[in-house]
């Protein structure tokens, strides 16, 4: 009885440590992408509140914290309330399986991977709970858009999932990453990193893929009609979801907490740092990509999806696991 | 071995527990003002028209279906994906063989413009 108590409690910690610092990384997410957009743009970014802008964050969430929650007259209450808390609450049990380190994971499945696939896919509900309960045109509309550009794209991101099964032969993430010792995967998959960052752009929704919340046709699609902290927890939600994308992506490709080179002053520096280190510079590239690229069009976001990535990262499959096979490599 | 999934549920706990906190805490901290012009939906200023919930294009449903067939041929590609090295070559040539006839309906799929949007 003790033991169990003793062991829930260290779960219990163990999940504060991450829920925590990642709540906290999120909303430094937005300050970073404010900044770093600033200086894409000859800026500052938010200077006014704290030193360099440091407590704006805070101050936002404040704020929107004490503001009105509007329920629309004719909203579905219940699904209304629910959809943001799906999306904030898929955003962080997904982290339950990213090891920080080798053994440094909540818990240690051996189908982690599947277990991201299946997190990520279930995304979809709260956006298209929050366009359907609104009861709005625009979030509708936003909803539909979201939804059918989210669908598409998972099929290129499971079909890249593949390809690092194929070369690594687990579907556990630790494992995935032991197994890029000698190299990461990103020099022989590097067309499919090229494609799975594209690919994780549309399925968060973000430039140059935010048609669901393309301010200039649908004001701001899916979560229009949505205040306060409703609106907050999908803010959350969003910004978590880029940050556990792109801790998948460090896990599958740039050999998550490993060094880049095995020798001093390299491996030195403790694992997780590694880790943070690589997710924040593919957080980077999301940031980058907003500040320079023109948003795509519907139609030509779903030719990318359907009629470049699937094919291309099908035909993938079948090169790696063909040269695979070839030179008994498996 | 189930044991592996308990802190999962756990963290789902925590996560639905942290999400009720904050939608409650708000409602009860921040001041509720509700009159009707605030909770109409938005729609630029007009009375909405007409009810949100109208048709919508096919080409959704459309993709949808697409989308099932295709996850299901990744869901079949996963356990293969792992075991590739057992299965050896009479493995990759069946899975080969389904791939290229999977590849024959896209083809045609592609052909008909189900994948075209204008």
């Amino acid at each position: 009885m003790v033991e169990n108590v003793v062991t829930l409690a260290i779960i219990v910690a163990q999940i504060m440590a991450i829920v925590g610092p990642l709540l906290l990384a999120v909303a430094y997410t937005t300050w970073a992408e404010r900044k770093v957009i600033g200086a894409m743009q000859l800026r500052q970014g938010p200077m006014t509140v704290g030193p360099w802008g440091l407590l704006q964050p805070i101050a936002d969430g404040a704020k929107l914290f004490l503001k009105e929650t509007v329920i629309p007259s004719g909203a579905n209450k219940v699904v209304f309330i629910a959809a943001p808390m799906i999306t904030f609450v898929l955003a962080l049990i997904g982290w339950a399986v990213i090891p920080f380190a080798e053994g440094w994971v909540i818990a240690d499945i051996n189908v982690g991977i599947l277990y991201l696939l299946a997190v990520s896919s279930l995304g979809v509900y709260g956006v298209v709970m929050a366009g359907w309960a609104s009861n709005s045109r625009y979030a509708f509309l936003g909803a539909m858009r979201s939804s059918a550009q989210m669908i598409s794209y998972e099929i290129a991101i499971g079909l890249i999932i593949i390809n690092v099964l194929i070369t690594a032969g687990s579907l556990n993430l630790t494992e995935i990453v032991l197994a890029q010792q000698s190299v990461w995967y990103i020099i022989p998959h590097f067309p499919m990193f090229i494609v799975f960052i594209a690919a994780i752009l549309a399925e968060t929704n973000r430039h140059p893929f935010d048609l669901p919340e393309d301010e200039s046709s649908l004001v701001t699609g899916y979560n229009v009609e949505y205040s306060s902290m409703a609106f907050a927890l999908f803010f959350l939600g969003e910004y978590a979801n880029m940050i556990l994308m792109s801790a998948i992506a460090v896990i599958l490709f740039l050999g998550g907490w490993l060094p880049p080179i095995d020798i001093a002053p390299f491996n030195w520096i403790p694992g997780p740092i590694w880790f943070i280190l690589k997710i924040c510079a593919v957080l980077f590239i999301f940031f980058w990509a907003r500040a320079t690229l023109p948003r795509y069009r519907y139609d030509q976001l779903m030719r990318l999806g359907w009629k470049v990535f699937l094919p291309f990262s099908l035909l993938w499959v079948v090169l790696t696991s063909g040269v695979l096979l070839a030179f008994d490599m498996l | 071995m189930l044991e592996a999934y308990f802190p999962i549920l756990i963290f789902l706990g925590i996560a639905i527990g942290l999400a009720c906190i904050i939608m409650i805490s708000t409602l009860i901290v921040a001041r509720q003002h509700p009159d009707s012009a605030k909770l109409s939906a938005y729609e630029c200023g007009f009375e909405a028209f007409e009810d949100a919930r109208g048709r919508f294009d096919v080409r959704f449903y459309l993709v949808a279906i697409l989308f099932i067939i295709f996850d299901l041929e990744i869901a079949f590609l996963f356990p293969w994906a792992v075991s590739l090295g057992e299965i050896g070559l009479y493995g990759w040539l069946s899975m080969m063989l389904f791939l290229g006839i999977l590849t024959v309906g896209f083809i045609y799929e592609w052909k008909k413009g189900a994948l075209e949007w204008e």
